[in-house]
């Protein structure tokens, strides 16, 4: 069997490494614990041991290559096992996530690279995140630090490009960034300028404008195999409408995709009996009515999360750069669906701990009722250290939902329904839900949220809840 | 032949094409010097006829006597005091330190005494503060260190760091014409392994000026003293990336030739400075600072700071590797500077 070699974690800080020398090549035996490769990172330069023995069939991570801890650098045959082809060798690596951080690019082979002109890629009405101004200074809508570095990087740049920008009158949000988070360098922008026709080339003949292909979202820095890869949300010609996002929605289009680029999201599924939970909101139902109370089962799973985090707090945490957050409060965020599902909000039950399956009941009524009728106050959507999310409400079985920042899991409930199911052996008909858990694997290891999720379905299937 | 007659022959051999080392170097200005100016003395622990604990003055006492090569008690404060005032009776000392480590015991006398003395009185201190420095000769924490931070805040002071046996030779002899106190910091890993042909001529660098050892369009790698070597060593590896480094040897770090620094960012747009005294409040950042207050507005990205980890330096050898900057952390931090 093939044994895969791969980028050790040389410190618990450091996410990857730079292999600077493979001391092996491809059809050399080796032998287990034996130098095979030498590597570079922030902390330490270490030359690590062959993890087996055998014959070195494939190196997938070359010299110079910077490739994430875990990632998989070369691959060993198992002794008596003819080594790999050689074809597989050279086939592209897409299994490993690899970077190369050099800038191979000799700066001769930079040069002729046609770039786009300006007025190519210009979009006319879509909203941007930044509009071009005189001095050539990408305008921003908001204060410094409410943006990602990434995008700060990206429309700020750096002084001295800012300076170029604003001699030559260039909006920096227009150049093909080549540096960290795609970032305009330097030479990108001289680049930009030398290559950029001339303002109104009034010698040239009056040829067909040049096409009009709206811009697409850039690739993060350095893609996969095409850096610069854009897909245009429209060809030309085709029929469309523009129209603006709404604020919520560009929030929720930024949170979104900032949560899925900062966590390490996996998805836990669990089917879950609601057989006695069913039984007991029967039988509560018209009480709580009453009361003026409507009993969905939404308090049951709020209370089962409580009892669960109390058990697991790193669920009820974040993370700050290499430290741990632990919250001290529980408090529940709720996804309020809006207005024909355009927009979202999140209402946070504060302190969800120290409240019974009841005052719970009244609390996702309340905050449900004003989310929807826009009457929420700004208190009432911070300090969330955990959120549910209900995409059973239309039938959905299960969904994989991601992370409210910056908390570190969320748990979507899928819907409830009777199903057949098998108990004590005989087929019985149960309210069945599968319950799914997204967590950020950064800091909650894969038992500790079946662990989690084991505590809420026990929870809930032992019924009777306070 | 007698030893002084060996220095002689070695000062001369120019034209012979001998390569002298850094070491003997040093020994040349001295005894150049005390040959050209009989003001100038020694003075400092088994100097004499051991030489020193290297040997850099070796042969000097059997040329100059006794009253010129003056050995002491183990005491840096009081022999480096008694510099002090013979340097302010006219004397031009030349103070060693077996190691400049123990620098620190003669702290008060250096930045209280001598480095205010022209201000307070109008009479500078020409004394030369010399010693081996630096480590990667598995010394320990107290035969290793980097003294420089100590003094880069005390106005009054000058501090040179050569890094080749011509500046090491030039810098002395500007050290000891100066008028001011000069700390001479001389990087004991580079005392037998630097080595070229001297011009057989009187020749002096200039405190205050760097130089360009490598020119380069990507990166501006400024440095000096022990890392000078390791930098130039990651600038040809990462030529093979393409990337371009232009190495800068300030060669002194107090003044600083912020003239050369700035000429060369505003042209790559990228700086990076490499030493290695520790990090934290190290003469780097004081370069950085500068960088950004000069230059802000042709930076394309931010200043970049090599140096050793802030901790004691390890006797374990590994651990002294982990400590210390080489040239693959100085080549990765340029890619990634060059990258970003």
């Amino acid at each position: 069997m093939s044994k895969d070699v791969i980028m050790p974690q040389m410190g618990e800080s450091l996410a990857e490494g730079t292999i600077t020398k493979w001391l092996k090549k491809v059809g050399d035996k080796i032998e287990r614990d034996e130098p095979l490769f030498e590597i570079s990172t922030d902390k330490v330069d270490a030359e690590i041991p062959a993890p087996a023995s055998g014959t070195l069939s494939e190196i997938v991570a070359g010299e110079g290559e910077t490739v994430p801890v875990n990632a998989v650098v070369a691959r060993i045959a198992g002794e008596g096992e003819a080594p790999a082809a050689v074809a597989k060798t050279e086939a592209p690596k897409a299994e490993a996530p690899v970077r190369t951080e050099a800038p191979a690019k000799p700066r001769a082979a930079a040069k002729p690279e046609p770039r786009p002109a300006a007025t190519a890629i210009r979009e006319p009405e879509a909203p941007r995140p930044a509009a071009p101004r005189g001095d050539g200074q990408t305008k921003l809508e908001k204060p410094y630090g409410q943006y990602p570095v990434d995008e700060l990087r990206r429309v700020r740049s750096s002084p001295v490009v800012r300076k170029i920008a604003a001699e030559h009158g260039v909006d920096i949000a227009e150049v093909q960034g080549h540096g960290i988070s795609g970032r305009v360098t330097k030479r990108d922008i001289i680049d930009y300028i030398e290559t950029a026709p001339s303002p109104a080339p009034k010698t040239a003949p009056a040829t067909a404008p040049p096409p009009f292909i709206p811009a697409g979202a850039p690739m993060p820095a350095g893609g996969l195999f095409i850096p610069d890869l854009r897909i245009p949300p429209y060809v030309e010609g085709e029929p469309v409408e523009l129209e603006p996002m709404t604020i919520m929605r560009k929030k929720i289009a930024e949170h979104m995709v900032y949560s899925m680029s900062v966590s390490a999201h996996v998805t836990s599924f669990f089917d879950v009996d609601f057989e006695a939970v069913a039984r007991q909101r029967e039988s509560m139902k018209r009480d709580l009515a009453e009361k003026g109370i409507k009993l969905t089962f939404m308090p049951f799973v709020v209370r089962a999360v409580v009892e669960g985090l109390k058990k697991y707090p790193y669920l009820n945490a974040a993370v700050m750069g290499d430290k741990i957050v632990f919250k001290k409060e529980i408090n529940v965020g709720i996804a309020v669906a809006l207005e024909d599902g355009k927009g979202l909000i999140v209402p946070v039950i504060r302190n969800a701990d120290e409240k019974n399956l009841q005052g719970l009941a009244r609390s996702i009524n309340d905050l449900g009722e004003r989310a929807r009728t826009k009457k929420l106050m700004p208190d009432d959507v911070l300090r969330g250290t955990f959120s549910i999310t209900n995409p059973g409400v239309f039938g959905g079985l299960m969904g994989t939902p991601i992370i409210n920042q910056p908390q570190v899991a969320i748990l979507g409930v899928g819907a409830i329904e009777k199903r057949p199911v098998v108990v004590n052996d005989a087929i019985a008909i149960r309210h069945r839900a599968y319950l799914s858990l997204s967590y950020d694997h950064r800091l909650v290891d894969g038992a500790m949220a079946e662990m989690f999720m084991a505590s809420v379905k026990q929870f809930i299937e032992a019924g009777n809840v306070q | 032949m007698s030893t002084t007659e060996t220095i002689k022959k070695e000062g001369r051999d120019a034209e012979a094409k001998t390569e002298t080392t850094y070491l003997e170097a040093i020994r040349q200005a001295l005894f150049e010097e005390m040959e050209r100016d009989e003001r100038v003395i020694l003075i400092g622990e088994d100097i004499g006829s051991y030489g020193g604990a290297f040997g850099v003055s070796l042969g000097l006492m059997e040329r100059f006597g006794p009253e010129r090569v003056l050995e002491t008690p183990i005491c840096e404060t009081g022999f480096t005091g008694a510099a002090c005032g013979a340097a302010m009776m006219g004397f031009r000392p030349v103070v060693e330190f077996q190691f400049l480590d123990f620098i620190s015991c003669a702290f008060d006398m250096i930045t209280n005494f001598a480095a205010t003395s022209r201000y307070r009185t109008g009479m500078g201190v020409p004394m030369v503060v010399r010693g081996p420095c630096g480590g990667g000769v598995r010394g320990g924490p107290f035969h290793s260190q980097n003294p420089e931070a100590f003094f880069f805040n005390t106005p009054g002071l000058k501090i040179v760091a050569p890094s080749t046996a011509y500046d090491a030779k030039g810098l002395m002899k500007a050290a000891i014409r100066d008028d001011d106190p000069v700390i001479f910091l001389e990087h004991k890993f580079l005392y037998r392994r630097v080595k070229e042909v001297l011009p057989a001529d009187d020749f002096v660098v200039p405190i205050g000026k760097g130089i360009v050892r490598r020119a380069g369009d990507d990166v501006t790698l400024i440095t000096y003293g022990g890392m000078m070597a390791r930098s130039l060593e990651a600038a040809e590896a990462v030529a093979k990336d393409g990337i371009s480094v232009e190495v800068i040897d300030l060669r002194s770090i107090l003044p600083f030739d912020l003239d050369l620094i700035l000429e060369s960012v505003k042209k790559t747009s990228k700086a990076m400075i490499v030493h290695e005294a520790t990090m934290t409040g190290g003469a780097g950042a004081e370069f950085a600072a500068r960088i950004t207050e000069h230059a802000f507005e042709y930076l394309d990205g931010p200043v970049l700071r090599v140096a050793s980890q802030d901790t004691p330096v390890p006797y374990s050898p590994p651990l002294e590797d982990f400590f210390m900057p080489n040239p693959d952390i100085i080549a990765n931090a340029a890619r990634k500077l060059a990258a970003y």
